[in-house]
């Protein structure tokens, strides 16, 4: 359960975001959905802690983030934008690592990277080395080490960047196996078509505001549009479209 | 449970010494060819002296009849002589044939004058630009010039007069040096050479795990884990220390197998460095690997990719010369004070070491004591610079 209200952050002179509020409830998929630029990474950022926010509040599972980010830090799982590995460790020291970080030790943590390389399907580069790893490869090592500590709450940002169909596919599952296992997951995403076949709730940002949040129903219904596409555009007010 | 800081520490080391080009630079190259390159050095040096006082001095006389006494002289002093006449023109050409070839020529009046008691001229042709023949050349005037003082005293002599009238001034020279203080100047970079080698031990580590780390984009995931941002980074500091340790350690043990095989004696020096002297020195020098990992961790931690990062450290090596080199220029003795500064005191002490002239232990201590305070410092530093939110870049 994440709870965001009225947080605000700037960057110099260019406020980056500027009184976003949402919810993202478990056992449902939410999607930030906004152009590039629109402010999805900030939000994002300051929910896992690495950003102090200058305005506004946010909570994960009931604990403030801007307060106690370490106890924060414990009930979330991170996806960053750019999600790299090390280039030295095999996949499964990778894991194992972010788990030992964890306070993972021992046995308990030699059987979560088990079940973990077996669940995202990697047990084919478990013990080799990541520096020639494909980039679904990588992103699924990323998202194990995001999930070793058993966190309640998913945060992707933009987790299909850069994925192949059948990547993308993979990725896909594994979010509605969360979904299915009563996780919230909270995902951004500049592609219309993944948010649209995944997201049970969207809520749409655009210059640091959201503009338009609830289901794809909901959102279609208020903006009298056919699709989710038309309702995006006529949400953000101009023809910038997506990418 | 393990403290994170040690986890951080361990997972760094392991990359570390799995990655063959970071090894290599990091741990092999510097103990392996800093001794290597110092010994031949000294090899050069040393047979460059020993020829310069052993070799046979060739040297060709043109015109030998006119003065066989001369060359009868030159003989007696231990030059090889060659006898070929020739005009001005083929000495000439001759010596532009061949390399450090010396060429005296006597001119026709030279008998005539000798007779006559009056200064007799020889001529020495030599190509100034060739070090070998220079070398040759100075042998031939020696030579040349004793027969002449042999001479003169024969004359005055047969004058009735003393030859001592000649010598109005006697100097001697007393070379109050010890064989282990002549050796300072050589041994000198010695210490520099350790010093520079902790360091480059843990340089690649250092950039890899801060600037590295950002630009591979593994930063932001690590910040998310449930620790303090700086326990993170002192397990990085940690890490390089270790490293540094490391190569420290292989530098002192090459350095003194390699010295082994070097005849320090020649030089007049004595070579002070067995295991224990090794041991001494990788100890006074273990505070300065704490130094050297936070400096190069503070430092990398404020660029941003990790070729920057490289360029900026290239500079910040050379820091720790600067002190050495002003203390060599100076030729300062060692003071309290300077113990309070790092490098020049590890310098001073590794010096005294060697040349069996060991520091007080105070001063040591003072050494040690204030190198870890600042180690720590900017590893403190480096925790700072951790909290906060730029180090995303």
């Amino acid at each position: 359960m994440i709870r965001v209200e009225g947080l605000g952050r700037s960057f110099g002179a260019i406020r980056a975001i500027d009184g976003v509020g949402f919810e993202a409830r478990d056992g449902r998929i939410t999607g930030l959905l906004g152009p590039n630029g629109a402010g999805k990474s900030t939000t994002l950022r300051v929910l896992y802690t690495v950003l102090r926010p200058d305005a506004g509040s946010a909570s994960v599972d009931g604990i403030d983030v801007i307060r106690d980010p370490l106890a924060a830090r414990r009930t979330i799982g991170v996806l960053p934008h750019s999600a790299g590995i090390y280039p030295q460790l095999t996949a499964r020291e990778n894991i194992a690592y972010f788990g030992a970080l964890h306070g993972l030790s021992g046995e308990p943590l030699a059987r979560r990277v088990d079940e973990l390389i077996s669940e995202l399907d990697i047990t084919d580069c478990a013990t080799r080395r990541a520096k020639g790893f494909s980039q679904g490869q990588r992103i699924k090592v990323a998202l194990a080490r995001a999930l070793v500590h058993r966190p309640q709450n998913l945060l992707l940002d933009e987790p299909s960047n850069g994925l192949d169909v059948m990547a993308t596919r993979a990725l896909r599952a594994l979010i509605l196996a969360l979904k299915a296992a009563g996780h919230c997951v909270l995902f951004s995403s500049h592609v219309m078509q993944e948010v649209a076949k995944l997201c049970d709730d969207i809520v749409i940002i655009d210059h640091g505001r959201v503009v338009a949040a609830g289901t794809p129903e909901q959102l279609l219904a208020q903006f009298r549009a056919p699709t989710l596409e038309d309702a995006f555009v006529a949400a953000i007010g101009d023809a910038r479209g997506l990418e | 449970m393990r403290p994170v800081a040690v986890i951080v520490m361990l997972k760094e080391l392991r990359e570390s010494l799995r990655d063959r080009r970071t090894l290599l630079t990091s741990l092999v190259l510097g103990p392996v060819f800093a001794p290597l390159f110092f010994i031949l050095i000294l090899k050069l040096t040393l047979a460059r002296s020993v020829t310069a006082q052993d070799e046979a001095t060739p040297v060709t006389v043109a015109n030998a009849a006119f003065a066989p006494n001369l060359v009868q002289q030159l003989r007696e002093n231990g030059l090889t002589v060659t006898l070929r006449d020739g005009t001005e023109q083929q000495i000439r050409a001759w010596i532009s044939d061949t390399d450090g070839l010396v060429v005296l020529r006597i001119p026709g009046n030279f008998g005539e004058r000798f007779a006559a008691g009056q200064p007799a001229p020889v001529v020495i042709y030599a190509d100034g630009s060739d070090s070998r023949a220079e070398r040759r050349s100075a042998r031939v005037y020696q030579a040349i010039a004793g027969y002449s003082r042999l001479i003169g005293s024969l004359r005055l002599q047969a004058r009735g007069v003393s030859p001592t009238i000649m010598h109005a001034v006697v100097v001697d020279t007393v070379d109050v040096s010890t064989p282990s203080a002549r050796a300072t100047l050589l041994l000198g970079m010695l210490s520099y050479v350790i010093l520079l080698v902790t360091l480059l031990g843990g340089l690649y580590l250092a950039i890899d795990a801060t600037a590295g780390e950002r630009e591979r984009g593994s930063l932001e995931a690590l910040l998310t884990v449930p620790a303090a941002r700086e326990q993170l980074i002192y397990g990085k500091v940690a890490a390089a220390a270790v490293m540094m340790i490391l190569a420290l350690a292989l530098v002192t043990t090459s350095i003194t197998v390699a010295l082994r095989y070097v005849p320090l004696e020649t030089f007049g020096m004595t070579a002070n460095f067995g295991p224990g002297v090794a041991a001494r020195v990788f100890l006074v020098t273990l505070p300065f690997a704490l130094i050297g990992a936070g400096l190069l961790t503070v430092v990398a931690s404020f660029t941003r990719s990790y070729k920057e990062a490289q360029s900026w450290l290239g500079v910040v090596m050379l820091v720790p010369t600067v002190p050495i080199a002003i203390a060599s220029v100076l030729s300062v003795q060692p003071t309290a004070k300077l113990m309070l500064v790092p490098s020049l005191s590890q310098h001073l002490v590794i010096q005294g070491l060697m040349r069996g002239e060991p520091l007080a232990a105070a001063w040591v201590l003072l050494s040690i004591a204030s190198s870890l305070l600042l180690g720590g410092l900017l590893g403190w530093l480096a925790g700072r610079l951790y909290r906060r939110e730029a180090i995303l870049g």
